[in-house]
């Protein structure tokens, strides 16, 4: 797994992030410092691992009753939003 | 004579012998911070008013009534600035408390003010804050750690007696040895992370500050325990912390890790740990080699799975619903990567790149899945060492605090700032860093102890006996 492999701007568009070219430049060459440091992961003899781990301290799921509860006011909920109207938050629109 | 340099327990005592009212302690606070934290920064926000206003209502028959707490800024308060030291939040009002706060509350705390962190808790300096700089209160040259580095340094300047924050691979511990606290990172799962901004979920623990053990004791027992709004804290009822500080160790077994001392480890602090161990040995405790041999692995297994999980939680930072929202954007896409190109430092950036490239389709088995197993061998390190020790005895950080801008340039050099705080994170088990010296030229040196699972009992015993032989705490920087 080479660490060049590792294109910034591709990955930064599925991350959703806007890159300026100098960033692009920058984190290309931080990022392969970085995946050329955690390949030494690939050296790791992981044989004797289970694919599911058995581990008692590992979280468990827990449900709460089905109850009704108070919720968070609308007003609240909408008290940070950028943009709002009629008690709904208003974003660009996603189809023509 | 200041409020401000004493312990909690000895305000409790003076608050219950009425020689003193919760607002003479807030007042005494607010005359230190406005004569300290400028050299420092430790605090985004500090209310005084307000804290003298509730001082006016504590109750002191409470367990922590009318004892100020300052808080990391990524902890939610009802009606108070979030910010997390960033863009993206620099406007952002809790809607609700987190449940640490409502503890806090329950037990008659204060809340006092907002501690700088690094940008979302991404970093180990608090250089990485978007809104200003930290420095250490022993070198306002040097980082006070992080990335909860206002709380310990407000900590350690006495502008907070105590403070909370949050540890993800060693952002407790680290700015507690940097900044000579004590700092705890609690076992996964003793105290509920909701209302904590998430950063990587598997590893988030919420912790005390405290200028001594007795007081970091009195914090956890407040905050700790199960949740019903947070699944992954588990029903352990809450020990009472301070019978546990009997103030010996004997029989007590200690484990040394070989693999924390090695090359890189500053002679200084292997000195100061070595003597520490030493000190254990000669009171009674039994002290054997163990080894961790998993341990060389874990900053890279930490820097897989750690941004793997920022890179989904922070998605919820899209423009849409709060925080920043880019101006003029022509459709969803191009809200969503304007107003995160924006709102982010380029530390957040960096890593949710990284985490979405680990677990993107093709390298996932390779990374992530691969990180994973190997996460599940330093568990099972730990599983096999703790069957012959009660704690495990390390340095907390390679060297004392470094210089600020000195690794700001290299993420990588940065992020080995935490090869030994980071195993505790990805077993699960609790750690705990208190001071053990100081190096030649006056900088704090910290002792870690790590114990099993839900064993705060013992490392706070272990803690509390060590520092009542070494009043390390005593010392104080000079501002």
């Amino acid at each position: 797994m080479s660490a060049s492999t590792l294109d910034v701007a591709y990955v930064a568009d599925l991350a959703r992030i806007d890159l300026a070219p100098d960033e692009k430049a920058l984190f290309q060459k931080q990022l392969a410092d970085v995946l050329g440091y955690v390949n030494q992961l690939q050296k790791v003899d992981i044989s004797s691992v289970p694919d599911t781990p058995i581990d008692p301290h590992l979280p468990t799921n827990v449900l709460r009753l089905d109850e009704i509860r108070p919720g968070l006011p609308t007003a609240d909920a909408l008290a940070n939003a950028p943009a709002q109207a009629n008690s709904l938050i208003t974003a660009p629109k996603i189809v023509e | 004579m200041t409020l401000a340099t004493l312990s909690l327990t000895q305000l409790r005592q003076k608050l219950l012998a009425r020689e003193i009212s919760p607002a003479d302690i807030v007042r005494d606070l607010a005359a230190r911070r406005d004569a300290v934290d400028p050299a420092i920064g430790a605090y985004l926000r500090f209310d005084a008013d307000r804290a003298l206003a509730d001082a006016l209502h504590a109750d002191i028959s409470l367990p922590l009534g009318g004892i100020p707490v300052a808080l990391k800024d990524n902890i939610n308060t009802t009606g108070d600035l979030c910010t997390c030291a960033s863009r993206f939040l620099a406007n952002f009002r809790s809607p609700y408390d987190a449940t640490v706060t409502r503890k806090l509350r329950a037990a008659g705390a204060i809340l006092l003010g907002r501690c700088n962190m690094d940008e979302f808790a991404m970093g180990s300096s608090t250089e990485n804050s978007a809104l200003q700089p930290t420095r250490n209160p022993w070198d306002t040259q040097r980082v006070p750690g992080g990335s909860s580095g206002g709380s310990a340094a407000a900590v350690a300047a006495d502008t907070a007696i105590v403070s909370l924050g949050s540890d993800t691979g060693g952002s407790i511990r680290q700015p507690a040895a940097f900044c000579g606290v004590v700092g705890l990172k609690p076992t996964y799962g003793r105290v509920s992370r909701y209302g904590l901004v998430a950063f990587a979920s598997s590893l988030d623990q919420i912790g005390p500050f405290a200028g001594s053990v007795e007081d970091a004791a009195l914090l956890l027992h407040a905050i700790a325990g199960p949740d019903p709004m947070e699944n992954t804290s588990r029903p352990i009822p809450v020990p009472d912390y301070t019978a546990a500080l009997t103030g010996h160790v004997e029989g007590l077994r200690v484990g040394i890790p070989k693999e924390y001392f090695v090359e890189g480890l500053d002679p200084e602090v292997a000195s100061a740990v070595r003597a520490a161990i030493d000190w254990f040995a000669n009171h009674g405790a039994r002290v054997t080699e163990v080894s961790l041999p998993h341990t060389p692995a874990a900053t890279a297994v930490y820097y897989i799975i750690a941004t793997a999980e920022a890179s989904a939680n922070l998605a919820r930072f899209d423009g849409v619903r709060y925080g920043h929202r880019a101006p003029d954007a022509k459709d969803p896409l191009d809200l969503y990567r304007r107003s995160r190109a924006q709102g982010f430092g380029p530390e957040v950036k960096r890593r949710i790149i990284l985490g979405t490239y680990v677990l993107s389709s093709g390298y996932y088995d390779a990374y992530y899945n691969r990180a994973q197993k190997v996460r599940q061998l330093i568990r099972r390190d730990f599983t096999t060492a703790f069957e012959s020790c009660d704690i495990i005895l390390a340095p907390t950080t390679p060297t004392p605090a470094f210089r600020a801008g000195e690794k700001t340039a290299d993420p990588l050099q940065m992020y080995l700032a935490d090869i030994f705080t980071i195993a505790a994170n990805l077993a699960g088990v609790p750690a705990l860093s208190l001071p053990c010296g100081f190096s030649s030229c006056g900088l704090p040196i910290g002792l870690q102890i790590i114990g099993p699972h839900f064993a705060e009992e013992t490392l706070f015993r272990a803690a509390h006996a060590y520092e009542q032989a070494h009043p390390w705490k005593d010392r104080k920087p000079a501002l």
